[in-house]
């Protein structure tokens, strides 16, 4: 009888919690006007090999007879050594660049959230290996593992989304850990192991579902990192191969004929700056809405 | 105060084996073969496995691990596959120009990042903070690689004041005689008063290091930004205040010299990640330093020199984490 009501109690400060945020979210301006260009590049993503105009041009198909042309109301943004056109395969790279960073950061989840919520839940001497684990990969500039990893492993987009992922997943490692260490100390954790839970399940069923929220936004506010990463690789020639629409490429590729036709470069890399700077500013205003420090009511 | 510092000089030792251990297992563990790298592309099956032999890779891992630590000890990082030369040799030519791009690009960093995020602090949530806080987001989230191309666009096509890349041009490197002492190129030829070539670096160094520099533009002037800000907030800058020092004496000297510890520290860390940034910076300027090395090492899948260049840029930025650990602790609000 005296359960719902204790339910409706101890959510209200949650909801009301939610409420707030999302009144500071519509106050932002620009929070709010990233969070839109955000929904837009998702849609854009979803939709690209329907929208573009040249859906031939995003692979492998040429037109010679076109190349390297400036912009033009036909080519939006030019063309390329193979008369492609630039708009379409900047387009359909939302698609590649979006995809790539979620499957990098989701790995990198796979890895980082077990790990933390072990070190975390069962402390002493596994916690310190695992922390001192942690410890070693933060201590590589970023960047610098995966260019190593993808190196190693051989050039090829799947591989950079693994590079990534192996040099990504301390951050969250370190994240969980912390809240897992206080939430092991809970009365519902002390009761679930009275009882005889096994602790696998007290892991996963009733620490990690308690402290992944922290976890979840930040790795949202990590994908424009991810993005510009997974560019950078492509750029060095190991991420996506040609004839692949991925930004990083094709700003690698515009070298050898960017000074005569500056559209080449331009826009793919337009393209990897927006993306990234409204990941990065949502990120950056979340933060602060949800860090009850910063924000201002 | 020492006992924190030996501590923390032991955990960076053990963190430094542990990247080594990481950079090993890298290359024993996935599946690449460096023995017909080594040899060639047509090389026969006898080949190949005298290669191996050659190597070492023919015994057990730890054998191996024992050999790579006792090489490293010698400061030997192996022979580079594409030009079978010591990997450190080469390390150390191309070392002294990337150094010198890290430095200038550091240099004004710092110089344009303290009076930026001094403003923003001085006038929160004004124009000019806004413009320096979109700024330092901005500059995070741009595409090294493209900007620097968009320099060279803009200077070198357009508006044909700057070089299109490299340390010093053709015609100089012809007519005038490079001084090499220590081989930082701008030192060098200042020293020997050679002031074209001087002047000539100092045009090609202008755009990368530009390029370079944005970043720790950005994270110097928002951690100036922040540190500012909270000190503002202490007393002993009311009492300044109220004794009726000049605002500007306030800010400058009283608030900004206890804010200069964050930012040495970030000025420190970010200097590791300038140095992974000019990876892809130097690429474009085919600046000759160790990120052309490495680019042009990955292109032909030279594992040795990637390794190389990766366990060198590790170590800088354990080094400089170290750093800015010590500035840290030297502060004596924190010393425990």
């Amino acid at each position: 009888m005296t359960k719902s009501p204790g339910i409706i109690n101890s959510i209200k400060p949650r909801i009301r919690e939610i409420r707030l945020s999302l009144y500071l979210l519509g106050r932002n301006r620009l929070t709010r006007l990233s969070l839109g260009v955000v929904i837009l590049l998702v849609l854009t993503a979803l939709v690209a090999p329907f929208i573009v105009p040249y859906p031939e041009h995003i692979e492998a198909e040429t037109n010679p007879v076109d190349k390297l042309l400036p912009p033009s109301g036909k080519y939006f943004f030019g063309t390329d050594e193979l008369g492609r056109d630039i708009f379409s395969r900047v387009i359909y790279g939302t698609r590649i660049s979006l995809q790539t960073a979620l499957i990098a950061v989701g790995l990198a989840l796979l890895i980082g959230i077990p790990l933390g919520a072990i070190a975390g839940a069962t402390g002493g001497m596994v916690d310190e290996v695992i922390m001192r684990i942690t410890d070693i990969f933060l201590s590589f500039p970023p960047l610098l593992l995966a260019i190593a990893i993808a190196a190693f492993l051989g050039p090829s987009l799947e591989n950079a989304m693994l590079a990534i992922a192996v040099s990504w997943w301390p951050w969250y490692t370190r994240l969980i850990r912390g809240q897992a260490v206080s939430i092991r100390e809970r009365q519902f954790v002390k009761a679930a192991k009275a009882i005889g839970t096994p602790p696998a399940r007290i892991i996963f069923g009733h620490i990690v579902p308690n402290c992944i929220a922290p976890v979840i936004v930040q790795a949202s506010m990590d994908i424009g990192g991810v993005i510009l990463t997974i560019a950078s690789l492509s750029f060095l020639g190991l991420g996506a191969q040609p004839p692949t629409p991925e930004w990083g490429l094709m700003v690698s590729t515009s070298r050898n004929y960017f000074l005569n036709a500056w559209w080449y470069s331009i826009f793919p890399g337009l393209a990897i700056f927006v993306t990234v700077l409204v990941f990065n500013l949502l990120g950056d205003g979340l933060r602060e809405i949800l860090d009850p420090k910063t924000r201002k009511i | 105060m020492r006992s924190f510092i030996v501590k923390r000089v032991l955990l960076g030792i053990l963190v430094l084996f542990g990247v080594i251990l990481i950079t090993f297992i890298l290359t024993r563990v996935i599946p690449s073969n460096p023995a017909a790298q080594w040899v060639g592309q047509r090389a026969t099956a006898e080949q190949i496995e005298a290669a191996k032999i050659e190597l070492g890779l023919d015994k057990p891992l730890y054998v191996q691990l024992g050999r790579y630590l006792a090489d490293l000890a010698k400061g030997d990082l192996g022979r580079s596959l594409r030009s079978h030369q010591p990997v450190s040799a080469e390390l150390r030519a191309y070392l002294p120009a990337t150094i010198e791009l890290v430095l200038v690009s550091t240099i004004v960093a710092v110089i344009i990042g303290i009076p930026l995020g001094v403003a923003s602090a001085k006038r929160k949530d004004h124009m000019v903070d806004h413009v320096s806080r979109f700024f330092s987001v901005g500059a995070v989230s741009l595409p090294t690689f493209w900007v620097g191309m968009f320099l060279q666009l803009i200077f070198y096509r357009w508006l044909e004041l700057l070089p299109l890349g490299g340390q010093l041009s053709m015609s100089i490197k012809l007519t005038h005689e490079i001084p090499h002492i220590t081989g930082f190129l701008m030192f060098d030829s200042l020293i020997t008063g050679n002031f074209v070539v001087f002047k000539d670096a100092l045009a090609h160094i202008i755009l990368p290091g530009i390029t370079v520099a944005l970043y720790p533009i950005g994270l110097v002037a928002r951690m100036t930004r922040s540190a500012l800000l909270e000190i503002l907030d202490e007393d002993y800058i009311r009492a300044a205040r109220s004794y009726g020092l000049p605002e500007r004496m306030v800010l400058w000297s009283y608030a900004l010299k206890n804010s200069l510890g964050p930012t040495a520290t970030v000025v420190a860390l970010s200097i590791g990640y300038t140095l992974v940034n000019t990876f892809l910076v130097e690429a474009i300027f085919s600046w000759p330093g160790i990120g052309s090395y490495i680019s042009s090492a990955v292109i032909s899948l030279d594992y040795p020199a990637i390794m190389g260049v990766t366990i060198f840029s590790a170590c800088a930025y354990v080094v400089l984490n170290l750093i800015a650990d010590v500035i840290i602790a030297l502060d004596p609000r924190v010393r425990v």
